[in-house]
C-alpha cells in the first residue's frame, strides 16, 4: 500500500491522520459528556439525548439568520452566541422534562428508557412540524471554514481544532463543577446515598433538576458545535445516539474519566482501522472488539468501587 | 333486543328514500350535457377502480415522517402540482384527479401496508410514490398482486422491471455511464476513486462505475472504492486517503445526513472543489440545501434534471412550483421526476382510452411527454424513460450550472450487459 509513496508524503499523512483521531476523540467526548452526567450522576437513560443536541442545532441556526438580518457586524463572531443560547436553550427544556416526566421516573429507570425514547419521537416531529422536514443548512463564518496550513503538506481542519478547543473547555469546566463546587458536592451525594443526602438537608429534587439541565444544556452545546461538521435536520440526532451511548457504557456508566478515557480508544482505534480498512468494516470490528472487552468487564473501562 | 327498539328500517318512508337515491345517477346523468363527449365509466373501467363520472382517485404513497420525510417531501408536493395542473386543464378522460395521501412513514413494512390500502380498500387507479429502493421492493409484490400501478421517481440501481411500475427517474447505467465519459474526455480523468453509503445503490452504481472505468476507458483505473454505514458523519480518515492517493476524480454517491457531514469535512481539509474534481451521482439542489452552497461549490453531478435548465417547460415549471410551495423552495432531479409521474399517467390513460391497469401497462411503451421540465420523455419498452444526461457544476448559491448534456435520449437498460 506504502510502496509509491515518499517518507514525506506519508509523515504528513501521519501527522494529518493523527489529528483527526484527536478530533474524532474530541466529538465522541463532547457528545457522551452530558449523557455520562445523566446516565452516571442519576440513573436516567436519556434516550432523547440526540433530540436535545439537535435542539441546540436549531438555535444556532436561527441566531445565524437573526444576526444576519439584524447585525451583519457580528456575523465573524455569532457561533459563540449561539453556543451559549443553546445551552440555556437545551438546559430549560431539559429542567422542564425532568419536572414534567423524569422526576415521575426515577425509582423504574427501564420507564425512563421507554420514556425518554417517546420524548425523542415527539421532539422529532415538532422539529418537522416548526422547522420543516428539509435539513437546513448552517452558514458560518468564513474564518471556521478551510483549513491551517501546517507545512506545504499538512492541513488541519479548523473546525477540528475548535471542536476540540470547546471540549477540553467544557470539560475542564464539568470536572471543576462535579469535583471542586460545593454544588458538585450536593450531586455525588445524593448519587451516593439519596436519603442520608435529604437527612443532612440537601434539596434532592432540586439536585436532581439542575443535573438533569446542565447534562441536557452540554448536549445542546455539543449541537451547536456540530452543525460545522454535520447535517441539522429533524432526525439528525438519531445519527449521534448509538455512538453516545456506547462511549458512555464502554467508559463505565458512572465515570467521567471512563468516558474520556472510553471515547479515546474507540476514537483511535476507529480512526486508524478506518484508514487502512474500509469505513464499514472498520466500524464492524471496532464494535466487535467492544463487545468481546464488555463481555470480560461487563461494568466497562473504570467503575466506581460500591460495596456490594 | 336492539332489533325491536329500531324499527326505522322497515317504515314506508324509507322505501322512498331508497327508491330516490335509485333515481339519483339518473338525475345526475341528465344533468351533464356539457360532458357528452366523457365515454361512460363502465367503458373506461371494467375492473372495479375508484372511477365515477366525474372523479379518478388516485394514490401518494411517501415518507412525511421518519428519516426519509427530508427527501420525500419534494416529491408529494410535485405530485400535488401535477394533480393540480391536470385538473385545471381539464382532468383525465373528462374526471378530476382526487388523491389519497397516505404516510410510509420512512418504514418498509408500513409502506406495504399502505400500499395494500390504497388498492385493496380506496381501488386507486394509480399509486404515486415510494423513494428509497428499499421501499418500492416492499411494495412492489403487493402492487403485482392486487394489479395496481405504481409511478417510481427516484433515480435507483436498476436490475428491476415490472409491468406493474413505471419508473420515471433514471436507472444506473443512464446516469453513471454518460458522466464518467465526459470527466475522461474533458479532464483527461485516468484514475478515480470511489465512495459512498453501504446499501444497494451507492453498491450497484459503484459496480456499474468500475467495471466502466476499467473496462470501457482507455488507461483508467480505480485507485479506491469505500463504503461508510448510513449516517457516518466522520469522513476525516478517508480523505486523508484521497490526499494520499491523489485520485483525478473523486467519485461520491453518499446520501442523507452523511452527505452533509462528507462535504463540510471535505472543504474543512483543505481539499478545494474548484481543482480537485468531484463527480457526484447523489447530490440534488435539494441536498445542497442541508450541505450549503458555499461547501459544495465547484463540485459537478450527474443526473437528468437541474432546476436551473433553460427551456421553456422548465422556465413554466420552476415558477408554479415556488407559487405553490413557497418562493425558497429547491427542486431536485427527484421532485421533477415525480412531477413526471401523475402526467405520463394522464397521458397513458387517454392513450389507451380506459383507466384498466393491463391496458394502461400495455400502452405505456412509447408514451411521450412533451411538457416535461427536462424537456422531453419517453416511455420505453422497458416501463422506464428514455431521458438526457447531463452534467451541472454546483454554484455558492445552491444551484447547478449547466455544463454538458447528451445529444440524444439515453435508453435505459436496467439490466445492463457486461456490467453485473
Amino acid at each position: 500500500m506504502f510502496g509509491d509513496y515518499s517518507i514525506s508524503d506519508l509523515g504528513a499523512i501521519l501527522a494529518m491522520q493523527g489529528f483527526a483521531g484527536l478530533i474524532l476523540f474530541s466529538v465522541y467526548v463532547l457528545m457522551a459528556l452530558g449523557l455520562a452526567i445523566i446516565f452516571g450522576q442519576m440513573g436516567v437513560i436519556n434516550m432523547a439525548h440526540g433530540e436535545f443536541m439537535i435542539l441546540g442545532a436549531y438555535v444556532t441556526w436561527m441566531t445565524s439568520n437573526a444576526v444576519q438580518h439584524v447585525a451583519p457586524w457580528l456575523f465573524p463572531g455569532y457561533f459563540f452566541i449561539a453556543m451559549i443560547l443553546a445551552f440555556i436553550a437545551s438546559g430549560a427544556l431539559g429542567m422542564l422534562v425532568e419536572w414534567a416526566l423524569i422526576r415521575h421516573l426515577y425509582k423504574r429507570p427501564l420507564d425512563t428508557l421507554l420514556a425518554t425514547w417517546g420524548l425523542s419521537l415527539i421532539l422529532q416531529q415538532a422539529y418537522r412540524s416548526i422547522f420543516g422536514a428539509r435539513e437546513v443548512g448552517v452558514e458560518l463564518p468564513e474564518w471556521m471554514m478551510g483549513s491551517w496550513q501546517a507545512t506545504d503538506s499538512i492541513q488541519i481542519p479548523i473546525n477540528g481544532m475548535f471542536v476540540m478547543a470547546l471540549t477540553m473547555l467544557i470539560t475542564i469546566a464539568v470536572a471543576y463543577v462535579l469535583f471542586w463546587s460545593s454544588w458538585g458536592k450536593q450531586v455525588r451525594a445524593v448519587v451516593q446515598n439519596r436519603v442520608m443526602a435529604g437527612a443532612v438537608g440537601i434539596n434532592t429534587e432540586k439536585v436532581d433538576r439542575y443535573t438533569f439541565g446542565l447534562g441536557c444544556g452540554i448536549a445542546g452545546v455539543a449541537g451547536s458545535a456540530f452543525t460545522m461538521i454535520g447535517s441539522t435536520g429533524p432526525t439528525a440526532g438519531q445519527l449521534y445516539i448509538v455512538d453516545t451511548f456506547l462511549v458512555v457504557v464502554f467508559g463505565g456508566a458512572a465515570s467521567l474519566f471512563g468516558t474520556i478515557a472510553s471515547a479515546f480508544s474507540i476514537s483511535q482505534t476507529q480512526s486508524t482501522l478506518e484508514f487502512f480498512l474500509s469505513g464499514s468494516m472498520a466500524k464492524v470490528i471496532t464494535l466487535l472488539t467492544i463487545v468481546a472487552i464488555l463481555m470480560v468487564r461487563p461494568q466497562g473501562l473504570f467503575a466506581l468501587k460500591v460495596r456490594k | 333486543m336492539s332489533d325491536e327498539t329500531k324499527p326505522g328500517l322497515k317504515s314506508p318512508l324509507r322505501r322512498k328514500l331508497l327508491m330516490g337515491m335509485a333515481a339519483l345517477p339518473a338525475v345526475s346523468m341528465l344533468g351533464r350535457p356539457a360532458f357528452a363527449d366523457v365515454p361512460a365509466t363502465s367503458a373506461v373501467n371494467t375492473t372495479g377502480l375508484a372511477v365515477t363520472d366525474s372523479e379518478v382517485t388516485v394514490g401518494i404513497l411517501h415518507s412525511v415522517t421518519g428519516t426519509m420525510a427530508i427527501s420525500e417531501t419534494g416529491s408529494v408536493e410535485a405530485e400535488k402540482l401535477a394533480i393540480e395542473q391536470i385538473n385545471a386543464a381539464g382532468g383525465v378522460l373528462g374526471r378530476k384527479i382526487k388523491f389519497i395521501q397516505e404516510d410510509g412513514a420512512s418504514d418498509w413494512p408500513t409502506f406495504a401496508e399502505k400500499a395494500k390500502k390504497l388498492l385493496v380498500n380506496d381501488k386507486c387507479a394509480a399509486v404515486m410514490g415510494c423513494w428509497t429502493s428499499a421501499s418500492r421492493k416492499a411494495v412492489l409484490p403487493v402492487f403485482e398482486q392486487y394489479n395496481g400501478m405504481l409511478y417510481y421517481p427516484t433515480f435507483y440501481e436498476g436490475l428491476e422491471q415490472s409491468k406493474n411500475v413505471i419508473y420515471t427517474g433514471q436507472e444506473a447505467t443512464q446516469q453513471i455511464i454518460a458522466g464518467l465519459d465526459w470527466v475522461n474526455k474533458t479532464k483527461g480523468a485516468k484514475s478515480f476513486y470511489l465512495l459512498g453509503s453501504d446499501y444497494i445503490w451507492p453498491r450497484t452504481s459503484n459496480k456499474i462505475a468500475r467495471k466502466h472505468i476499467e473496462n470501457h476507458l482507455q488507461g483508467c483505473k480505480v485507485v479506491g472504492e469505500e463504503y461508510f454505514p448510513l449516517g457516518s458523519t466522520q469522513f476525516n480518515s478517508v480523505i486523508n486517503k484521497i490526499k494520499l492517493t491523489k485520485p483525478d476524480v473523486i467519485y461520491a454517491i453518499i446520501v442523507g445526513g452523511s452527505n452533509v457531514a462528507f462535504y463540510k469535512q471535505l472543504k474543512a481539509a483543505g481539499i478545494d472543489l474548484s481543482k480537485q474534481t468531484l463527480l457526484t451521482i447523489s447530490v440534488t439542489e435539494d441536498e445542497i440545501d442541508g450541505i450549503g452552497g458555499e461547501n459544495i461549490a465547484g463540485a459537478y453531478a450527474c443526473m437528468k434534471y437541474f432546476q436551473s435548465l433553460d427551456n421553456a417547460n422548465n422556465k413554466a415549471f420552476v415558477p408554479a412550483f415556488k407559487k405553490m410551495w413557497g418562493e425558497k423552495t429547491v427542486i431536485g432531479d427527484v421532485t421533477q421526476a415525480a412531477y413526471l409521474g401523475p402526467w405520463l399517467w394522464k397521458l397513458t390513460v387517454e392513450k389507451a382510452g380506459s383507466f384498466d391497469i393491463d391496458k394502461i401497462a400495455a400502452a405505456s411503451p412509447g408514451v411521450e411527454f412533451k411538457g416535461a421540465p427536462e424537456g422531453y420523455v419517453r416511455i420505453h419498452e422497458n416501463h422506464h424513460l428514455w431521458s438526457k444526461t447531463r452534467v451541472g457544476r454546483a454554484k455558492a448559491d445552491g444551484q447547478y450550472e449547466l455544463i454538458y448534456e447528451t445529444a440524444d435520449l439515453v435508453e435505459p437498460d436496467p439490466f445492463p450487459k457486461g456490467y453485473q
